[in-house]
């Protein structure tokens, strides 16, 4: 097989996307799609073709956008003029878009001097904080290629460090860049990536396996989904390229089910890129081989838990197994394995491209890089955002996320999902990392961030999470098993107002029981959501005990 | 080796030690409700977390394994209030049904919670509402009881490759039950009754029959008659403060005639009548040739049930001949009815099975019925007789020693070994030899097949023949050696083996789902040792070799595969299931 | 299949021939047979084509993938995306991901029962509907929302049920009339 030449589709991809006076990107991520960004696009394709403007400007659907609650987005990008974002999109808008913004524009250039009055009503400024206060890494390509096209991956740079990897680099190299970069694990758990190859690129078999887990299931969250929809290589680049670093003999995408378009483009460019050789035998020449393939959760969030998405690609019940032995050591049908999230894996090549050095100077002493977070709740703009570590929350939610939707004031955050906690208004100052957020009873957890104001009910908000946690737990260990539902019985029986007072001390022993001697992450961490708001808002609680012992006095 | 500090006492062990070996190594008990040493570790319970220097969390004993430098902490203040909590959290979800269940008083569940002295609970109740399964009329599904500690599935699937049960749902609502909305019945189940031998609680059991039993001797209609199979005699101490192993028979004999059994009579008799007629079938088969071997014995009613339900195929290698148990009922319906002169119907057959399947045995076929009636009305546990000794208040332990019973009383050596893996072998071999050169051997003790590995395999010179035999025991053992014999077959070349016995539970009868629980490696051994201490011990130790047996096939059978042997001692097998598992 | 009515030896043959005369079972096992880690994704290919995994299908499957009977159930009855029983025509999914939970999605589950009559995990008397709670669909710029037979509805209030089932009532009324 020839060997791929990355400058030249480089070139031919640069030719072509100059030889159009303009381009609209289309946000096409499962978000958009729900508010109908394809009759918006089918409005815009038939509006070019009636002004003949379709031969000189492409419509790009890409991944997301980030900006979920304003959607449909369009990104208008006119050669020689700054870009316009669309928000809120719908047919007849982009009509009138066409005519009123394309059209001239490209017709008449000389006369065109800004977008219409009526129309920047709907358009978002870019120089917003939303965009200016994020920087992108994993999200640098999501809203700008077709998720697709392995050729717009490519010409972004695509597949460079796969082929320094496989060419001129040794797998201890690898693991030395990535230690460098002080890249942590991004599903929540922070371990260490480079230690974590390592661990098993030391371990001898005669098959080892490189596994993503894309199981991506605390509600509120939806990073892996968007970068796997908007920008599939990047993490088949970095999975391969932790193959590669591990000794991997054969790899593993495990995705949620309930994500069939990120499936689907997944599935579309593995096969791109075995088509390249990317992936496959003897990549790049190298004489290595290494090929990927899917397997689909069904709706288990344990199946987040190393040990239990083994078990379940097996064709297990998903139920986690006592560590050790660890899955580095024995893994996925016996064999050592090294599971990575998806987030992690699509850091990978932009590491190796740019030097873990580089990824280093970004974050704080301990976090370094970005972390991308789904921000939702009662925020304004709520959407995928990528920050750097060290960023405050405050920052956040006030600057990037534009404050609550509902003009109330914010009363806290809650990250890390069921497994983490709230952090409260007065401490919104925190800067965003693993051991900060640690230190006040929550975790960075996945990267789900949702805002809470006001009206929100804090005893309410633990019952939510717990009650997942129950419905979620797979039942194998006592502790996780009936502790999670006496603890929700107690939670319940205190928000309707039937509390007593040495209930408190109840809930408190049973988390303690239930973090103690669960035997995987979701039983240990399921507490938090109840002691966390028990510790920062004790009052609310108390309140509701009070009104009810004062009842009963009466 | 590796070191570690376990409560500040420094201790060394063996790479690979769990914390709680290591702790018991160091006379340190730590609780625990899940884990059984008989089976792999399945970590549900979180009974015996320890804690370990610079871990975020407790760690459980069961499966941890003690690493270089490790500090542990077995108890203090914190332990024993998080395993006090689980406790209350198991016993919420349990009915504690206490003294209306089997269990009571040999609960496991139920030591803990005095161990830790529980007193109240005031949690509320998150007891499913589910249905008793009895369907299979030999073991009782009870899932409101069950503790969901997995022991039963591990057994069920891991050990025996039945796959009859499994964890079904998820959560609060996980249960242990058979694949789909079906009954066990229904289920590929074999009755093997592992998974009620291991059950720490009372959720699944014998089909307890005591009552039925008890009925019975009170009818003064009935002629109640008994018999013990050899397994029985071994472990039934254990309830009554004696070693495993210890040989109870005499002891049995008289408990039962005191329970107002009129006639004791030991399966071990059958057992050297099964020989009489598996070794002739055997040496027929030997003279035969083509594909009528190997032989396969049948004493074990779970793995008849196995056979017709997965290895069909393998009906023609069966031995026709009955088990020990069907055969003295038979003959008690029969030879011995005739005998006395009582009319078969007056007589209630009750046998004493180490074994659940046996329940199922004795109605398993027409040919179960060969006396006109039902050869055995009744077949109790280990289990439920050390029960019905209590309830007859009888001190078992300083009971004399009574005798068994003639016609069907008398034993030799090579009967009582059939309670354990290899006795079948050993004791058709020792016969064997004289149906076919018609001289005794004085070579009866044959070792490599007393052993617990799963298959053993030996090859015996009989003649000038050498006869190669195969044991195995345990179900997913057995499966190996079908499948050879399979592969074999497939090929067109001779069958591995000439003999093969097997036994669905390891050790044997020794450690039959009938047996008393808790029963390990050490405790099969030691039963079996009980057991081949008899046969060592006894004058008589080849089958042909019972004066009672000479006298049965002289004045009643006439030779062994007989018309009339054939009519009382032998059955047929019928394919009965496609299951898959 | 009812308690009691067992897989005898007849039933399961029935059951197989009829399982190996379906196409798409034949297909999927056909597709997945001697891949590993192919049980799961085998059920995904009958959950998808029939909205169930009939026991039936269970059954010739154990055989064909040689996979115990119980091993597929253990599966089944642990993933939630599995169905044993055949839902309703129209399957909406109320997603319960925080996002909707703050902004109302426990109205709106109850608001699709008092409309359709179907209880959360079960579906309607006539089979037209089935409701359910999912997690989080990842639409929280959404929220909430809920998902009838792939169709997402975004930013629900109370009030827009009713059209929602009236629409897919229509819809399935039209198409019987067909």
């Amino acid at each position: 097989m020839p060997k791929v030449n990355l400058k030249e589709i480089s070139d031919r991809v640069h030719a072509r996307q100059k030889s159009f006076k303009a381009r609209l990107f289309v946000c096409s991520s499962t978000g958009c799609i729900a508010s109908g960004c394809k009759t918006v696009m089918e409005a815009v394709s038939s509006g070019l073709k009636g002004h003949d403007l379709d031969k000189e400007v492409e419509i790009v659907p890409t991944g997301c956008m980030g900006l979920c609650s304003h959607g449909p987005l369009i990104r208008v990008e006119v050669v020689n003029r700054p870009p316009v974002l669309y928000v809120e999109m719908n047919p007849m808008l982009a009509r009138l878009m066409v005519a009123e913004h394309i059209e001239p524009a490209l017709k008449r250039p000389d006369t065109f001097t800004s977008v219409p009055e009526f129309l920047l009503e709907h358009t978002l400024s870019l120089e917003t904080p939303f965009f200016t206060d994020q920087v992108k890494v994993v999200l640098e390509n999501s809203g700008r290629i077709v998720p697709e096209s392995i050729d717009d991956y490519i010409a972004d740079g695509g597949y460079q460090a796969l082929e320094q990897v496989f060419t001129k680099m040794t797998p201890q190299e690898v693991i030395k860049e990535i230690t460098e970069s002080g890249l942590r694990g991004r599903g929540g758990g922070g371990f260490p990536t480079g230690r974590k190859w390592g661990l098993t690129a030391q371990i001898q078999g005669d098959e080892k396996f490189i596994i993503c887990n894309g199981d991506e299931g605390d509600p509120g969250a939806y990073m892996d989904r968007s970068v796997l929809e908007g920008n599939p290589h990047a993490v088949i680049e970095g999975m391969m390229i932790a193959g590669y670093a591990i000794g991997a003999t054969s790899g593993w995408f495990y995705v949620r089910a309930e994500y069939p378009l990120a499936v689907e483009r997944l599935d579309k460019a593995i096969k791109a890129a075995r088509r390249y050789n990317f992936v496959g035998k003897d990549i790049f020449g190298s004489g290595r081989d290494l090929d990927v393939d899917i397997r689909l959760g069904a709706g288990a969030f344990v199946c987040g838990e190393e040990t239990a998405l083994i078990a379940s690609i097996e064709g297990k019940r998903g139920s986690p197994t006592p560590r050790p032995p660890y899955p580095s050591v024995k893994g996925l049908w016996g064999k050592p394995s090294n599971v990575n999230n998806v987030e992690t894996l699509a850091n990978i090549p932009t590491i190796i491209r740019r030097g873990g050095a580089w990824f280093a100077s970004m974050g704080t002493a301990t976090s370094k890089g970005t972390k991308v977070f789904a921000l939702t709740g009662k925020v304004k703009h709520s959407g995928l955002i990528e920050v750097p570590m060290g960023i405050s929350l405050k920052r956040i939610v006030e600057s990037i996320g534009g404050g609550t939707s509902t003009g109330k004031a914010i009363k806290a955050v809650q990250t890390g999902g069921p497994s983490g906690g709230v952090i409260p208004r007065s401490e919104l100052e925190l800067p965003v990392c693993y051991d900060e957020l640690k230190k006040l009873g929550s975790i960075m957890g996945s990267g789900g961030m949702i805002v809470m104001d006001e009206n929100d009910d804090m005893v309410d908000i633990a019952k939510f999470y717990l009650g997942f946690t129950v419905d979620e737990s797979c039942g194998k260990c006592a502790p996780c098993r009936i502790g999670g539902k006496q603890l929700l019985l107690l939670l319940e029986k205190i928000a309707d107002g039937k509390g007593k007072p040495e209930d408190l001390d109840h809930l408190r022993e049973l988390a303690l029981a239930m973090k103690k001697a669960s035997l995987c992450g979701l039983g240990q961490t399921a507490p938090n959501p109840v002691l966390s708001t028990l510790h920062f808002f004790a009052d609310e609680y108390q309140a509701k005990i009070d009104l009810n012992v004062s009842a009963k006095k009466d | 080796m590796i070191n570690a500090i376990l409560n500040g006492i420094k201790i060394q062990v063996e790479p690979g030690t769990s914390i709680l070996q290591a702790a018991h190594q160091a006379q340190v008990k730590i609780p625990t409700l899940c884990y059984h040493p008989d089976l792999p570790p399945t970590a549900s319970c979180g009974i015996c977390v320890v804690k370990v220097k610079n871990a975020p969390n407790m760690m459980r004993a069961c499966t941890t394994p003690v690493g270089e430098g490790m500090e542990i902490t077995t108890q203090d203040a914190e332990i024993v209030a998080v395993r006090r909590s689980i406790l209350e959290l198991i016993l919420s979800a349990h009915p504690n049904e206490c003294l209306t269940c089997l269990r009571n008083g040999e609960c496991e569940l139920q030591r803990l919670a005095e161990d830790f002295g529980i007193s109240r609970s005031d949690l509320p109740k998150l007891v499913p509402s589910l249905p008793i399964d009895d369907s299979t009329k030999s073991i009782v599904l009870d899932p409101r009881k069950c503790v969901r500690c997995g022991r039963c599935t591990v057994v069920c699937q891991n050990v025996q490759n039945v796959w009859a049960l499994c964890m079904k749902n998820r959560g609060l609502d996980a249960v242990v039950a058979p694949a789909g909305d079906i009954q066990l019945a229904d289920s590929p189940c074999v009755r093997c009754g592992q998974c009620s031998a291991h059950c720490p609680v009372g959720a699944i059991y014998e089909y307890n029959q005591a009552e039925e039993v008890w009925k019975a001797l009170l009818d003064k209609e009935k002629h109640c008659i008994v018999q013990i199979a050899p397994a029985v005699r071994v472990s039934i101490g254990e309830t009554f403060g004696f070693a495993p192993g210890t040989n109870l028979t005499g002891k049995l004999y008289t408990a039962l005639r005191r329970m107002g059994f009129q006639q004791v009579f030991d399966t071990n008799f059958g057992a050297d009548v099964t020989i009489m007629e598996e070794g002739s079938e055997l040496v027929e088969r030997i003279t035969k040739g083509g594909d009528s071997l190997p032989l396969i014995t049948t004493c074990c009613p779970a793995w008849v049930d196995f056979m017709e339900k997965f290895d069909s195929d393998m009906i023609s290698y069966f031995s026709s001949c009955k088990s020990p148990q069907a055969i003295v009922g038979a003959l008690t319906k029969s030879y011995y009815a005739e005998k006395i002169g009582v009319s078969p119907d007056k007589i209630f057959m009750v046998s004493i099975m180490p074994c659940t399947a046996k329940k199922f045995e004795i109605v398993r076929a027409k040919d179960m019925f060969a006396s006109g009636h039902q050869d055995i009305d009744v077949s109790l546990t280990t289990r439920e007789l050390a029960r019905m000794i209590r309830q007859a208040g009888l001190e078992f332990a300083s009971l004399d020693e009574g005798e068994a019973d003639s016609p069907l009383g008398r034993y030799t050596g090579a009967g009582t070994i059939f309670g354990e893996t290899g006795g079948v072998m050993e004791a058709a071999l020792r016969t064997a030899h004289k149906l076919v050169t018609g001289k005794e051997t004085d070579n009866l003790e044959f070792a490599p097949i007393h052993t617990l590995e799963g298959v053993k395999e030996l090859t015996v010179k009989i003649g000038d023949k050498d006869i190669k035999v195969c044991v195995a025991h345990g179900l997913r053992n057995v499966e190996e050696v079908v499948d050879r014999v399979r592969q074999a077959k497939k090929a067109g070349q001779e069958p591995p083996w000439h003999f093969i016995e097997v036994m669905a539970c390891l050790g044997g009868c020794v450690g039959g789902g009938g047996q008393f629980w808790g029963v390990t490696d050490k405790v099969r051994l030691e039963r079996a040792a009980g057991l081949t201490k008899e046969d060592r011990g006894a004058k008589l130790r080849r089958s042909h070799e019972n004066p009672d047996v000479k006298k049965l096939y002289d004045e009643f059978i006439g030779k062994p595969l007989s018309e009339k042997a054939h009519t009382l001692f032998h059955t047929h097998y019928v394919e009965r299931s496609l299951y898959r598992r | 299949m009812a308690i009691g009515s067992g897989d005898t030896i007849v039933t399961i043959k029935k059951a197989m021939a009829k399982a190996a005369g379906e196409p798409d079972v034949v297909a999927a096992v056909k597709k997945w047979k001697n891949k590993r880690g192919s049980l799961i994704m085998v059920l995904h290919e009958i959950q998808n084509s029939r909205g169930y995994v009939p026991r039936d299908v269970s059954l010739y499957l154990s055989q064909e993938l040689d996979v115990p009977l119980s091993r597929i159930y253990e599966a089944l009855t642990f993933y939630h995306y599995f169905k044993l029983e055949p839902p309703g025509k129209a399957v909406i999914s109320v997603c319960t991901g925080t996002a909707c939970y703050l902004k109302g999605s426990p109205a709106l589950v109850e608001e699709f029962s008092k409309e359709t009559g179907a209880k959360v995990g079960t579906s309607t008397e006539d089979k037209l509907f089935h409701l359910q709670c999912v997690r989080c669909v990842g639409c929280c710029g959404l929220a909430p929302v809920a998902i009838v037979n792939g169709k997402t509805y975004g930013r629900l209030t109370t009030s827009d049920i009713k059209k929602i089932v009236n629409e897919w009532r229509e819809h399935f009324s039209t198409d019987d009339a067909k």
